[in-house]
């Protein structure tokens, strides 16, 4: 909204419009007991350079990923985000968060929506993906909604440790849908089979699970697909993080139905937990339930190659109350974000993003479980995040290692849980590590 | 606009043929194929469904709309027509025909007797 400051004049004509002498008149029926009379608290006022220097200085306060090693992860990564990608996403012809109703006069938007989806149909291995998701969590919801629209049932089960965060956004959706979400407590760090295998029936829409889990661990993931597959109708839906797939196996592979997951670790910054930007993509067979805006190719009147938004028939504005979703916007602009760091990185780089995470995190992991009173909580496989059993507090490490310049990773009591995450990026050195180690070690 | 008389009507822009074997044969009119434009894709997935009469059995796809599909008498959904999967454009082309939709074995014979006839269908359109 624009300031618009009213001179004088403008207050006098306005005031003789409604027929009152001064301000202080529009007042009136407050009772003069309960009016403040005197001087407010407040510092003097500031000119601008002024006031860009105090909230500077109270800026600085602040710690970061520019101040600080990051160790932190549980969804949220400190992965290395080319500069390229900032100067392109500022351009004035992508700078929105929308996609346009009237999408196909933006064919530069739709362009790069196309070019997001097939990306993301790569690095899965599906055949079909939207345009984005608000996050990894909606995402989620999402699947859960679509897969009992599909199988027309209410209920699916959790198996192994999905973000606790995540599922809280399943059960808000699910509530007023009244779909009912079975928890199997992970065994060991990972899903339980046995249990699964129990309890999973022809009443269940979807099995969900995440690989990486929650914890960092590698799930056994064609055992949960065949535990799911032998289930009449019942879908299989994996949550990923997608740079993961550079290296582990793309869910396509264990037959997964609908596949999830948060892009923030492609080229989107931390910002304070959002906006991050989800991935959701299926099967062909399953499009007309997909949830989301979806852009294709065609040739238009002419002959020439045109992108259109597509198969908008399962969408809210045209199918109203029985659209497939009432997500009909996504997070255009962080999905561009995405698109520019898959396409700076190709293949290869985001093979080698996933490698060299994967081997810091190894070998930090090492190092760590080598320090008295340390031990890593889980004897599974796992991708570049993992869970170490501390001497002491977790909270208490984390606060002690803000003086020494590490963010030294989560605190799980905050999920009613315990132990202390460690997540790994290529972007930590052998320095940074044994650094960290030395000092989790002189403690 | 061709409304043939030897079939009935609903007022869902359905037509009903009845059959010797004790089962109807449903599509959309000529009215119906006309208002929606070009039909894309015809979702039925209750085959095997005995569903009563004006429940929802499937939907009718265009390039910018959706319309759902009303059971015009009680009865099993015995068949689709696995042409139109492939070709929704027979909807549009052939309507009374090659674009036919599902077979009902019906459940309440005396529901079809109840149908409009062309004259009645043909007022109400116009």
């Amino acid at each position: 909204m624009p300031f618009i400051p009213n001179t004088e004049e403008d207050q006098r004509l306005m005031l003789e419009t409604i027929g009152t002498k001064s301000i202080e008149d529009l007042y009136s029926n407050i009772p003069e007991d309960v009016r403040f009379r005197g001087d407010l608290n407040l510092p003097p006022a500031l000119s601008e350079w002024e006031a860009l220097r105090e909230i500077t200085k109270i800026s600085n306060k602040n710690i970061s990923t520019d101040t600080h090693s990051c160790f932190i992860g549980g969804g949220a990564y400190d992965h290395f985000i080319p500069s390229g990608i900032a100067s392109l996403l500022g351009r004035s012809e992508f700078y929105t968060a929308y996609t346009p109703y009237q999408g196909e006069v933006s064919q530069g938007t739709l362009q790069s929506m196309y070019e997001f989806q097939s990306m993301i149909c790569e690095l899965t291995g599906m055949d079909i993906s939207n345009a984005s998701m608000y996050d990894a969590g909606s995402g989620l919801a999402e699947a859960v909604l679509m897969a009992c629209t599909v199988t027309r049932r209410k209920k699916v089960v959790i198996a192994g440790k999905v973000h606790p965060n995540y599922l809280d956004i399943v059960r808000t959706y699910a509530h007023g849908q009244e779909i009912e979400i079975i928890q199997t407590d992970p065994v060991g760090g990972t899903a339980n089979l046995d249990k699964l295998e129990e309890i999973a029936d022809e009443e269940v829409a979807a099995v969900i699970f995440q690989n990486p889990n929650f914890y960092g661990n590698l799930e056994e993931v064609h055992e949960i697909s065949r535990i799911t597959k032998a289930i009449n109708k019942t879908l299989l839906v994996s949550v990923v993080d997608p740079i993961s797939l550079g290296l582990i196996v793309e869910p396509s592979a264990y037959d997964a139905d609908i596949v999830v997951g948060e892009a923030q670790g492609m080229g989107i910054g931390l910002q304070f937990g959002g906006p991050y930007c989800g991935i959701f993509a299926t099967k062909k067979s399953l499009v007309r339930k997909l949830p989301g805006r979806l852009s294709g190719i065609t040739i238009d009147a002419d002959g020439k190659e045109a992108f259109v938004l597509t198969l908008q028939t399962r969408e809210q504005h045209i199918r109203r109350d029985k659209a497939t979703s009432n997500i009909c916007t996504n997070q255009g602009l962080m999905a561009l974000a995405s698109t520019i760091y898959m396409a700076l990185l190709g293949k290869q780089g985001i093979r080698e993003v996933a490698e060299q995470s994967a081997q810091k995190a190894h070998y930090l992991a090492q190092e760590i479980s080598n320090l008295n009173g340390y031990s890593l909580r889980f004897d599974k496989p796992f991708f570049k995040e993992f869970v170490v059993n501390t001497p002491k507090e977790p909270g208490f490490i984390i606060e002690a290692l803000y003086d020494k310049g590490f963010l030294a990773g989560l605190d799980l009591s905050r999920f009613d849980d315990e132990g202390l995450m460690i997540a790994v990026t290529e972007k930590r050195s052998k320095t940074e590590m044994d650094e960290l180690v030395s000092v989790l070690a002189a403690l | 606009m061709n409304y043939p008389d030897d079939l009935k009507y609903t007022r869902e822009h359905e037509w009903v043929r009845k059959n010797d074997d004790g089962t109807a044969t449903v599509g959309i009119t000529e009215f119906a194929q006309s208002e929606l434009g070009d039909v894309v894709f015809v979702e039925v997935d209750t085959i095997g469904q005995t569903l009563a009469k004006d429940e929802v059995f499937g939907t009718v796809e265009a390039v910018k709309t959706v319309s759902d599909l009303f059971m015009p008498v009680s009865g099993e959904l015995s068949e689709l027509n696995s042409a139109i999967e492939e070709n929704p454009e027979l909807v549009n082309e052939d309507p009374y025909g090659e674009g036919w939709m599902v077979k009902i074995a019906l459940s309440n014979p005396s529901e079809f007797d109840e149908l409009m006839n062309a004259d009645d269908y043909q007022k109400i359109i116009s």
